[in-house]
């Protein structure tokens, strides 16, 4: 389902900008979550008015998983996406990691006085179109306002729970010797999109985010019948921290750096900013630990259920030759450590 | 980018340091001077790659970590003026001073923020006339042609709430510093292209070479640079020569930018200066011309630092002359790490602590203990 020409529920005349009123829980949070949020996510538990949202037990043999993140992003509105969207992707890409079906979402705004009514719509707009398109449905909120500068805009926290059945649980400790690592597709276009935004960088073709749920990937894998051991999605830190995370003190995780998919345009905007793409964040991109002998059919359904110029890659290989070590095979033949960044991965200064 | 995959090549890598391995037949040290240049050769291992006469020892290329302690300092007593806006590139924010680092001063309430090049801070003094904007210039030659326009078109358009904190140092005094030392060991120098590609290499480079009979390369960034400015040099060395080459030629010419020069010249004139590690070198850094004063921070505020002391432990100077190397630090990975730094060449991305920390501590260090995120 589209909102592109849905208006705003809400009037400009009446309320051009939250104020401090519209989350006081009077009248105004009354009329934002009837107009607003109750017009997007039109649910049974929205309906109910309740507290809390009554979700019943999962199937049998089956696991719950609950996940939780927060949304700060800046620009808000980028190429390729906006907070709302990433609100959503976030939490159902982080069950999905869990190999779970993503199933129902919780959805806190905590809002700036002043913030316009017009973009909170948008933002509710795009959080709606993305669960639909992942499949989960929203079923409790809360909505907060706070003086004119004790936010930035509007922050979105999402907590998620899905199901997973327990014969399919990926887990970091399932991951062994002769695995295989799989990217699912190019990296470092969500942080160079942000990037190039904030700074107003320009390049041929914009850059758009790869922002989107992963969770019919990570299932498609799963139903295939590959044997997934682990599977991260890559966002902060990127693929490189993902995979120090993943490492552990009795495995090796040994990559070929000519081997990820980097895009032109993103290695680029890499060089031009100082960055590595391998720590630049993606938020619709996982790595996944696969059984060897089952890499190809991995990479086959990763290619038949992605974006279409999207190219599933095998980018390494699970060894004990240095342990707890992620070890890269440079452009150049030569290897090195991979490590987890100290701060932010800041620009070069001359 | 397919003008850097030609200078990543495993095979053009290979090649030169074939002929290297087929060339080189005394033991021979080179300087790469620039901190950019370090970080290819580690994080690439180029120096592996090299025959066993050829040791590569790292120079003082670091605009970060050569920038004195007493600057780090005047630049916290500045950004915690309720008054002032500081803009500094991101490097910046983890060095640290005698008390603190920008990134303490910030979450107390400093207005730091990270920019990418000193027109955004002109920006944003334009943009809030209420406050001061303070721009904390650090770096070589490199980047002071696009700090000279700042100050230039602050005064200019009457901009009068933004100023420089000056730090800007210059390749050739260093050179010099380092080879006047009684206990250097460096026979040759990679110069840094970057700097040469605004300064050009003219006039002070060719006299260095006389002066201390040493060859000077001219050297790119990249792996296939890195490995040809070597080569360059060593072949100079084994023909007992002591010429200025330019291996980049794609991006240095003789003469320079001439265009950035004159804007250089017009806002900066050559000072003595500090440097961290080193001391002073006579007229081995720039400061704003007395034309452009009324932007200069250290007028304006006149901040009072008192008496700066270094971390005894620390062996940033001996590592920035090449005397020694990280590893040669009984602190290096233990009690200085980029989460606590000791030393700017820990935290700056040009360091070669941070280098070596980054690719190698495994060699030299405890393993670290990492945790996982979720």
């Amino acid at each position: 389902m589209s909102f592109d020409g849905l208006v705003c529920p809400i009037p400009i005349s009446d309320y051009p900008v939250v104020t401090l009123a519209h989350g006081g829980g009077g009248r105004l949070t009354r009329q934002l979550i009837d107009r607003m949020f109750r017009a997007v996510h039109d649910n049974e538990w929205m309906v109910e008015q309740h507290d809390g949202a009554v979700l019943g037990a999962p199937p049998k043999d089956h696991e719950l998983v609950f996940t939780t993140d927060s949304f700060v992003v800046s620009p808000m509105v980028f190429p390729g996406g906006d907070i709302g969207k990433l609100a959503v992707c976030g939490t159902v890409n982080d069950l999905a990691m869990c190999g779970a079906i993503p199933r129902y979402l919780s959805c806190a705004f905590v809002i700036e006085e002043g913030f316009e009514m017009e973009a909170l719509w948008r933002v509710v707009s795009s959080m709606g179109a993305t669960a639909r398109e992942a499949e989960v449905v929203i079923v409790t909120g809360d909505t907060k306002v706070v003086s004119r500068g004790q936010a930035d805009g509007l922050f979105i926290n999402t907590s998620g729970v899905g199901y997973v059945e327990t014969s399919r649980v990926a887990r970091p400790s399932s991951v062994r010797e002769g695995d295989a690592v799989l990217v699912n597709g190019d990296v470092g276009r969500h942080g160079i999109a942000i990037m190039a935004s904030r700074e107003g960088l320009e390049f041929e073709t914009t850059i758009e985010s790869d922002c989107a749920p992963l969770a019919a990937q990570t299932r498609a894998l799963l139903d295939a019948g590959v044997d997934v051991r682990t599977m991260r999605d890559l966002t902060r830190g990127g693929l490189a921290t993902a995979c120090v995370e993943l490492c552990r003190d009795d495995i090796s995780i040994a990559l070929d750096e000519r081997a990820v998919p980097v895009r032109e345009d993103v290695r680029g905007g890499c060089e031009l900013l100082g960055l590595d793409p391998l720590y630049v964040a993606n938020e619709g991109r996982f790595v996944a630990f696969v059984a060897a002998e089952h890499a190809d059919r991995a990479l086959e359904v990763l290619a038949e259920t992605g974006p279409d110029d999207t190219q599933p890659a095998c980018i390494g290989r699970v060894t004990t030759e240095a342990p707890g070590r992620v070890v890269l095979k440079a452009v150049t033949g030569s290897q090195r450590l991979l490590d987890m960044l100290s701060g932010e991965q800041l620009p070069r200064i001359c | 980018m397919k003008h850097v995959d030609e200078y990543r090549d495993e095979d053009s890598v290979r090649r030169i340091a074939d002929r290297l391995h087929a060339e080189t037949c005394g033991s021979w040290t080179l300087m790469e001077v620039c901190g950019g240049q370090t970080h290819a050769i580690v994080r690439f291992g180029l120096d592996r790659m090299l025959p066993d006469g050829i040791e590569l020892v790292h120079g003082p290329g670091c605009p970060v970590c050569v920038t004195p302690l007493e600057i780090l300092d005047a630049a916290m007593a500045i950004a915690a003026r309720p008054d002032v806006t500081f803009c500094t590139f991101g490097d910046m924010l983890r060095v640290p001073g005698s008390a603190d680092d920008l990134y303490q001063i910030k979450a107390r309430g400093g207005d730091v923020r990270i920019v990418y090049s000193p027109t955004d801070a002109l920006d944003i003094a334009k943009r809030e006339p209420g406050r001061q904007v303070v721009f904390f210039a650090v770096g070589f030659e490199t980047t002071a042609p696009a700090n000279a326009m700042a100050v230039h078109l602050a005064r200019q358009q009457g901009i009068e709430n933004f100023s420089l904190l000056v730090s800007h140092v210059l390749v050739p005094p260093a050179i010099d510093a380092v080879c006047s030392a009684p206990d250097n060991r460096v026979q040759g120098f990679l110069a840094a292209g970057h700097v040469c590609t605004v300064m050009g290499y003219a006039d002070e480079y060719p006299e260095l070479c006389e002066k201390h009979r040493t060859p000077i390369v001219v050297t790119g960034f990249e792996p296939v640079d890195v490995l040809q400015g070597v080569l360059m040099c060593v072949r100079q060395l084994e023909e007992g020569r002591s010429d200025v080459e330019n291996q980049y030629v794609r991006s240095v010419r003789r003469a320079g930018n001439e265009t950035a020069l004159e804007m250089v010249r017009r806002v900066f004139c050559i000072v003595d200066r500090p440097w961290r590690g080193l001391g002073v070198i006579p007229r081995s850094g720039f400061a704003l011309e007395d034309d452009y004063a009324a932007h200069d921070a250290l007028v304006r505020f006149a901040p009072d630092t008192g008496k700066v002391e270094e971390p005894s432990e620390c062996i940033a100077g001996a590592i920035l002359r090449g005397i020694q190397k990280p590893n040669d630090c009984a602190a290096f990975g233990t009690r200085c790490t980029p989460e606590k730094p000791l030393g700017a060449p820990m935290v700056s991305s040009e360091g070669a602590c941070a280098a070596y920390y980054s690719y190698r501590r495994d060699e030299f260090a405890e393993p670290p203990v990492t945790e996982a995120t979720p």
